[in-house]
């Protein structure tokens, strides 16, 4: 083994050697104080939105992987406040639906009081094959419809995940679109219809 | 400067024109282009203004004791600025705390200088309108420890709680879209639109990214310090804006810092 491997694997080593567990909840206090202490308001971004909710303090304390019993609790409880459209209609306009999928717009200290949040889909996923600036974050959502075993089953399956994808899996990287209000139910809708719709571009 | 580096940069200006008009094609990976680019100006990026520009601010007295920064003391002993930026941040004996590059900067400008702490700290990052002085001054320092081995410091007690607090914000999830740096940047091979993130938890992802920064940005047409960086990661975060060079940034660059060891440092970098 020549020199540089050795060092290369005493690097690799150093990255995962963690405090012998030495007061790990001190550190979770004393880590929360500084927090508390060093961030302040800018714009309409407030320091109040460093105050966790169970859930985003359940999946900071574990890394994102919460044991299983804690997960499956979580879950329900993320479940059962998802707010089904009163009318039973799961749908809306794709067109729509693909302008907000496009925007990346929303809630940052440079977005102003009022202004619309976007959906930020792209950010994450691919959705169309004629839009190739996407992101990889999420599943390619391409051909959705036929993916998802059909337009009713997958309407209700798109619904709920972009209403509180935390519902389905708690420490998913998607943010809680309906659950938080980011966006509204009609605007939901209408991404709905892009996901199953046979005429948008998702599923051409 | 000389004239054949002036030159240059009036290449790089024009180049990034056809840039732009590459970036719209898309048909090459965003990595690749910056790739491309970088062979195209390897010898002459713009940060070398700011390194210039920084060297001439160290050397110049100034502030009510009009002093310079040449007895400033960045780890290695007062004046040394080679490598130092290489072995940050760190435990400093007389502050009791650990310091990042630019807090440094703020102690030796505020205790040899004189100058207040608020007049520096109320813009500190550079503007199309004006430079920013400590993002300079980094940018020269940093230049410093071009070629030099990351060996950033576990040892004292204060430098490994920084370390493990900075891994706790890190995976801190909060806000209207449950961000954490950990959405974004503890995936292999993942991008948002464009642009590839680098997994922080990764050593080699983890290298490429920290000793990278400072940078200049060809889209914005400034040098960026690493307190930049996090300041906008955090606002895509949805967060509020953290405190410039307060103790949590410090914690997470030693996080991140700590992660990249053993990498050449290559800064100042040069981004898309
Ligand atoms: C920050 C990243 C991110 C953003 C923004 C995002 N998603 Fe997701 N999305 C994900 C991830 C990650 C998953 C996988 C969730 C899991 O772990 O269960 C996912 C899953 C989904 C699913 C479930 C797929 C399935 O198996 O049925 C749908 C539908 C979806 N996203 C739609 C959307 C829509 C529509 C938007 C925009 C309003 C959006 N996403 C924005 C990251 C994101
Ligand atoms: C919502 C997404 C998102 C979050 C959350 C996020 N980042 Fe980033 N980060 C990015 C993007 C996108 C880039 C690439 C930016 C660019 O090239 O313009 C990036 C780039 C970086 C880079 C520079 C990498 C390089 O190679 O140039 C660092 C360092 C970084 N992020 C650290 C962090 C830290 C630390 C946090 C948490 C405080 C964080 N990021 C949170 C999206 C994010």
């Amino acid at each position: 083994m020549n020199a540089k491997l050795i060092l290369g694997i005493t690097a690799a080593l150093s990255l995962t050697t963690a405090l012998p567990v030495q007061a790990g909840t001190d550190l979770d206090a004393k880590t929360a104080a500084i927090i508390k202490r060093d961030f302040r308001d800018k714009g309409i971004a407030k320091v109040e939105r460093l105050n966790q909710d169970e859930l985003q303090a359940a999946c900071s304390k574990y890394k994102d992987d919460v044991p299983v019993d804690m997960k499956v609790k979580l879950e329900d409880e993320q479940l059962k406040q998802i707010k089904w459209p009163a009318d039973g209609i799961l749908v809306g306009d794709w067109k729509a639906g693909e302008k907000l999928a496009q925007s990346g717009k929303g809630l940052t200290w440079s977005d102003k009081e009022g202004d619309p949040a976007g959906g930020n889909c792209y950010n994450c996923h691919q959705l169309s094959s004629t839009e190739i600036a996407y992101g990889t974050i999420g599943p390619s959502l391409l051909h959705y419809a036929k993916k998802k075993g059909g337009l009713e089953k997958a309407q209700r399956r798109a619904y709920g995940r972009i209403y509180n994808a935390k519902a389905y899996n708690a420490c998913a990287n998607m943010p809680r679109f309906g659950h938080i209000g980011i966006l509204t139910e009609a605007q939901i809708k209408d991404l709905v219809a892009l996901l199953v719709d046979p005429e948008s571009p998702v599923n051409k | 400067m000389n004239i054949s580096n002036v030159s240059k940069v009036f290449l790089v200006l024009s180049l990034s024109t056809s840039y732009a008009a590459m970036a719209a094609e898309g048909d090459v990976s965003d990595s690749d282009r910056i790739a491309q680019y970088r062979e195209m100006i390897a010898d002459g990026n713009p940060a070398e203004f700011d390194e210039m520009a920084g060297e001439e601010l160290w050397k110049t007295p100034a502030g009510p004791k009009k002093a310079t920064l040449e007895k400033c003391n960045l780890g290695k002993g007062p004046g040394v600025v080679k490598g130092a930026y290489a072995a940050l941040p760190r435990y400093f004996k007389d502050t009791r705390k650990v310091q990042d590059l630019e807090s440094r900067l703020l102690t030796c400008m505020t205790t040899l200088q004189g100058i207040p702490e608020e007049q520096i700290t109320a813009k500190p990052f550079s503007s199309d309108q004006k430079k920013s002085d400590i993002s300079s001054l980094a940018t020269y320092v940093v230049g410093q420890s071009k070629g030099i081995k990351m060996a950033v410091s576990l040892k004292h007690p204060k430098e490994k709680e920084a370390y493990e607090i900075g891994q706790r914000i890190f995976y801190y999830r909060a806000g209207p879209y449950d961000f954490a740096c950990s959405t974004c940047h503890a995936t292999s091979d993942v991008r948002i639109r464009m642009q590839d993130l680098p997994n922080f938890n990764v050593q080699k992802d983890a290298q490429a990214a920290y000793t990278s920064w400072p940078a200049y940005r060809v889209s914005q047409g400034l040098t960026r310090s690493f307190q930049w960086r996090l300041n906008d990661c955090f606002r895509q975060q949805r967060f509020p804006e953290p405190k410039f060079a307060s103790e949590a940034t410090i914690a997470l660059t030693m996080f991140l810092a700590v992660n990249a060891n053993g990498a050449e440092y290559a800064g100042p970098g040069l981004k898309r």
